[in-house]
């Protein structure tokens, strides 16, 4: 059975004055997809997620979300999704609760409805125990759980997170992610915008890279990593004086260099030999660190910048 | 349990009655979150009335020795600081917190990422605010009449009289906080430059009329003063020819329907980018 997209996007263009946010991309998510919209900061994935949601208007192509324009069919689009936004935006005077409840009413859900999910949705986000605890008092990642639960109030079929685990510490995005990716087994199609690498790693079927508002590669995070990186990565320091003066003796062990300013990026499938043959040499790196390639380093390569510059 | 349940919720029907609904449903919000802050609510709005009636009523009553405009002196300042103080609380209600619902606490956005439409939310604000505001006269006219201050039971025409006059202050309000990006120092400018004067020269403790007549259109462009003058109407029959009645009512509807309008503009440029 074909199974239609539920957002399909061609061309799809914002422009704000002269400066050109979304420029002319094409996408499609099928359902139970978890979909990525991967770039730096002003890459224009906001943008597309507000045009998703019919929250911005876009400037041209053709966008349909479960077969619907989001432009005319606003409220229509935007019952079937769940929004879970860069701020959180809770009711901090509210208890954790509460503002589940009080969210629910701008889908005129009834109470009898609300009171039950609320109480299933506070489990689902660990935070049962924090149920009557005013918003102010819950650490950040306590906050982005809530957000995430409060998107989920209406059985959204597709969940927008924007930026789902910025600001948050290693331990509560980890715990953020095990909940995502729950709801991705229950068959939840989730789009999210990141520029963590790992995140995308962790939690995308497949992504898109965004920069300066074009799409400049696309793939599961394996193949755009087989396609522009290499399984393995030697990162080396020479101290900022000796990096660049190393480029050249680099370059002869191996094809491909990255010179970052701290840094310098070896690619290689087996990076343990290239850094035996570099002590080899006698080139006497400060630190050295072989690792796996990530899609840091496949955007490091399609566009030569970091992605958090 | 680890799951979250899917019960087949049916979004289209949701969405249409969001689309009839949704000014409601956002009412219905604004209402409940402002939960945990009845008790101050309720407090002030009995402290109000029995602050500015032992001052104005009271004391400065107790030196105005004549009637004025033919009745106590009570009886003539008791509508007036009843619409002017449901009319404060309007002003309030347009500046500030309209502003946060963009730039703090941003529940505009999140109203709008759920199926309401950005004209619905002004509407829901103005419909959660009159509740509030008739409450509050309400409250005021109670505490009033236990000081003796109504002389006719048709005094309680003045609680929805307060109530319209405090809309037309909040509507057009509301829809210019709408427009700002940045906190400056416009609402102090309004509450200085513009509530201010609409309160010096709204007739509340003396008639706009005893003001010279160049000063006097201050009082014609305030809302405060149509409303206290329906109010005095309502109270103890103050003599108002037909055509002035109409005057103040049509001006105070104007206010709100146009205010509104505005609003519903100001909040769609806002919103949807």
């Amino acid at each position: 059975m074909q199974r239609v997209p539920v957002i399909e996007a061609r061309e799809l263009t914002k422009t704000f004055g002269d400066f050109t946010a979304v420029d002319a991309i094409s996408f499609e998510v099928a359902p139970g997809e978890s979909f990525g919209l991967l770039g730096p900061n002003g890459a224009g994935k906001s943008t597309t997620m507000r045009m998703i949601g019919g929250t911005s208007l876009r400037t041209s192509g053709s966008l349909r979300v479960l077969g619907l324009d989001p432009e005319e069919h606003g409220p229509e689009v935007r019952a079937s999704l769940g929004v879970v936004p860069q701020q959180d935006a809770l009711d901090e005077e509210l208890r954790a609760r509460d503002n589940l409840i009080v969210y629910g009413r701008y889908f005129g859900l009834p109470l009898s409805y609300l009171g039950p999910k609320a109480d299933e949705l506070l489990e689902f986000a660990q935070l049962t125990e924090k149920a009557n605890a005013k918003v102010g008092a819950l650490s950040g990642g306590m906050k982005r759980r809530l957000t995430i639960a409060r998107g989920l109030v209406n059985e959204p079929r597709i969940l927008l997170l924007d930026e789902p685990t910025t600001g948050l510490d290693p331990q509560a995005r980890h715990i953020l992610w095990d909940r995502l990716f729950r709801l991705k087994e229950q068959g939840v199609t989730l789009v999210l915008t990141t520029h963590f690498m790992d995140e995308a790693e962790q939690l995308c079927d497949r992504l898109v890279v965004i920069d300066k508002g074009r799409i400049v590669a696309e793939g599961s995070p394996q193949e755009l990593i087989r396609q522009y990186a290499t399984r393995e990565v030697v990162e080396v320091r020479f101290g900022s004086a000796r990096n660049a003066e190393m480029e050249g003796v680099l370059r002869s062990i191996t094809e491909r260099i990255e010179v970052l300013p701290d840094r310098i990026l070896l690619y290689d499938d087996a990076g343990e030999s290239l850094l035996d043959e570099i002590n080899r040499r006698g080139l006497n790196p400060l630190t050295s660190l072989v690792r796996r390639s990530s899609l840091e380093d496949v955007f490091l390569r399609l566009t030569g910048r970091s992605l958090i510059d | 349990m680890t799951e979250v349940s899917f019960t087949g919720l049916d979004h289209a029907a949701l969405a249409r009655r969001t689309r009839r609904w949704g000014w409601l449903q956002y009412a219905g919000y604004r209402q409940a979150a402002e939960k945990p802050f009845f008790w101050t609510a309720f407090v002030t709005a009995l402290g109000n009335p029995v602050l500015y009636l032992v001052a104005m009523g009271l004391g400065l009553g107790s030196i105005v020795d004549a009637d004025v405009e033919g009745v106590r002196y009570l009886w003539f300042v008791a509508p007036g600081l009843l619409v002017a103080t449901v009319v404060s609380t309007g002003a309030q209600f347009g500046t500030w917190p309209i502003f946060a619902g963009f730039k703090w606490q941003r529940f505009y956005y999140s109203a709008h990422a759920a199926p309401i439409e950005p004209w619905q939310l002004p509407l829901g604000e103005g419909v959660a605010i009159s509740v509030r505001l008739l409450v509050q006269a309400a409250l005021f006219w109670l505490v009033a009449w236990a000081f003796g201050a109504w002389p006719s039971a048709s005094s309680l025409w003045i609680v929805p009289i307060a109530m319209l006059a405090a809309m037309a202050m909040f509507a057009p309000l509301m829809a210019y906080a709408a427009t700002l990006e940045e906190e400056g120092l416009q609402f102090t400018f309004v509450q200085r430059l513009v509530v201010m004067p609409m309160f010096l020269f709204a007739g509340t403790l003396f008639p706009l009329a005893s003001m010279p007549i160049y000063l006097q259109w201050i009082g014609w462009l305030s809302p405060m003063w149509h409303g206290t003058q329906l109010a005095r109407v309502a109270s103890y029959g103050l003599a108002v020819p037909g055509w002035l009645l109409a005057v103040h009512i049509v001006f105070l509807v104007a206010c709100v329907v146009g205010g509104l309008w505005v609003a519903a503009h100001t909040f769609t440029r806002r919103l949807v980018r």
